[in-house]
């Protein structure tokens, strides 16, 4: 068996067959088709089914999850491999849960996750240097793991996402504000020609999606797709954005804002 | 009768791991019958008993848990036999992990804790390097990349066995589990461990409660590995 076949099984679309949400009805969205390159969004209130829908795609579910859903690849039930096996696998997911558990040094963390995905251990360097773009608190290899900040975490992790695991789907379960670049870190997963589909609540991230899906309940009641009014508000928001972040780092520098 | 052997530390999952395939199974038309091997204490036989199957309960009390298992083996497939049980599920007490209670015709089964850390794989020894298939749980409370390094250290420790990511709250990993113990051949005649389990006759088994070495006879390790025998 070849360990590079996987990497020629780039999926063109990913499909969403609806389920049903927490009370048993069907969800509102009956099928969704996600093609290459589209940022989706996935917004509603906590405990609206956002991280289950998330949850759905990332393990492949095929009628065996709570929700029912199934996920197709390029239109087909994807191969039993492709649920479990790293070096086969198609979906990076960049969690809630960013604290890390393990005892280990970043760079002895990343080499050994580079080999668990059939990659290069010396990719680890590269990751490093690309979350020191996404963080103001800068990540050094010989640091604990257990010793970093959320920011640094988030920062190394989606850096991860894009150098190791760099799979076609990427899943990204709210990137919360502390100490990330976020939209950055968004282009930066999203990559050429990858499927993204990020959970949030953030005017900017979701606004970067092109279409988003709406949770209620653990249905998906429907998908609203961005038009031109939203995105000048996408200008604005940009640019007060920058300006939060240039203030911000004035305070972080200990100066005055003027 | 299939013969299947759960082990793994306290806390790990086994029995929720247990018995979202216990569900899996009876849906799938067999009848597992379960024996639970406990010290002290336990309460697991409640909890599989709302599942409406067979259940026993073992307490090896002041005796080591997994050796009770191993003389108890026959015992308990003469139990299930009696239930009229296909499959004969046994939760370990899982403790001092220098022992393996697998024999080599049943499915040996090691339930593993994500958020134990990827060192872990390593320090479980032979009740990991000798199973035929690692359970993952908890892996929802780690990222992606640490789920994955875990599993790239029990692939070291044990590289054959097959890898089950599990959630003992969701039932994610059951019906893979349910169809490795279904497809799983029938034990049949003598069955030997897989693995040798630790020196044990020793003062200490006898009831002596000095501590240091001045009290105690047969073999004896010091602590930079040097062995000697004290005694007739």
């Amino acid at each position: 068996m070849s360990q590079n076949a996987s990497y020629s099984i780039r999926p063109l679309t990913l499909t969403i067959q609806g389920g049903v949400d927490k009370d048993g009805h069907p969800d509102g969205v009956p099928s969704m088709e996600i093609a290459r390159g589209e940022i989706i969004g996935i917004v509603g209130p906590t405990g609206s089914g956002k991280s289950t829908l998330i949850a759905d795609i990332e393990q492949f579910a095929w009628g065996d999850t709570p929700s029912g859903r199934k996920i197709l690849i390029n239109g087909l039930p994807p191969a039993p491999e492709l649920r479990s096996d790293p070096r086969k696998k198609l979906v990076a997911q960049l969690s809630q849960n960013m604290h890390f558990l393990a005892d280990m040094s970043v760079g002895e963390f990343l080499r050994m996750h580079a080999k668990s995905r059939g990659k290069d251990p010396a990719l680890a360097e590269r990751v490093i240097s690309l979350a020191n773009t996404l963080t103001g608190e800068p990540v050094n290899p010989s640091f604990q793991l257990t010793i970093l900040s959320g920011g640094q975490s988030r920062a190394l992790m989606a850096a991860d996402i894009a150098v190791i695991s760099d799979s076609p789907i990427v899943l990204i379960d709210e990137i919360e504000n502390a100490g990330i670049k976020k939209q950055e870190a968004l282009r930066l997963l999203a990559g050429e020609g990858k499927i993204v589909v990020v959970v949030t609540h953030d005017p900017m991230l979701a606004l970067m999606a092109s279409r988003r899906i709406v949770m209620k309940n653990g249905g998906m009641v429907k998908v609203i797709s961005t038009n031109e009014d939203e995105q000048k508000i996408f200008k604005d928001i940009e640019k007060v954005d920058g300006w939060l972040a240039s203030l911000r780092e004035t305070i972080r520098q200990g100066e005055a804002v003027s | 009768m299939k013969m299947v052997v759960a082990a793994g530390t306290p806390g790990s999952g086994k029995t929720s791991v247990l018995m979202h395939a216990v569900r899996d199974l009876i849906r799938a038309g067999h009848h597992p019958a379960l024996v639970k091997i406990d010290c002290m204490w336990t309460e697991d036989d409640a909890r599989f008993k709302r599942l409406d199957v067979p259940v026993a309960v073992g307490l090896s009390r002041d005796m080591c848990p997994d050796h009770y298992a191993i003389y108890n083996f026959q015992e308990m497939m003469d139990w299930a036999a009696a239930q009229k049980a296909d499959i004969l599920l046994n939760e370990t007490a899982g403790l001092c992990l220098r022992c393996a209670p697998y024999p080599d015709k049943a499915l040996a089964i090691c339930v593993i804790d994500v958020t134990t850390g990827p060192n872990s794989p390593l320090k479980v020894g032979p009740l990991l390097t000798t199973a035929d298939a690692a359970v993952m749980t908890k892996g929802d409370l780690v990222s992606q990349a640490e789920r994955e390094v875990f599993r790239e250290r029990i692939i070291e420790a044990n590289p054959g066995c097959r890898i089950i990511e599990a959630n003992g709250l969701t039932g994610k990993g059951s019906a893979e589990l349910a169809e490795l113990i279904r497809t799983w051949p029938d034990v049949e005649g003598e069955m030997v461990l897989r693995h040798n389990p630790p020196l044990a006759i020793c003062t200490l088994c006898t009831g002596e409660l000095r501590v240091s070495k001045e009290h105690h006879r047969g073999v004896l390790r010091h602590l930079d590995g040097f062995m000697e025998y004290v005694g007739e």
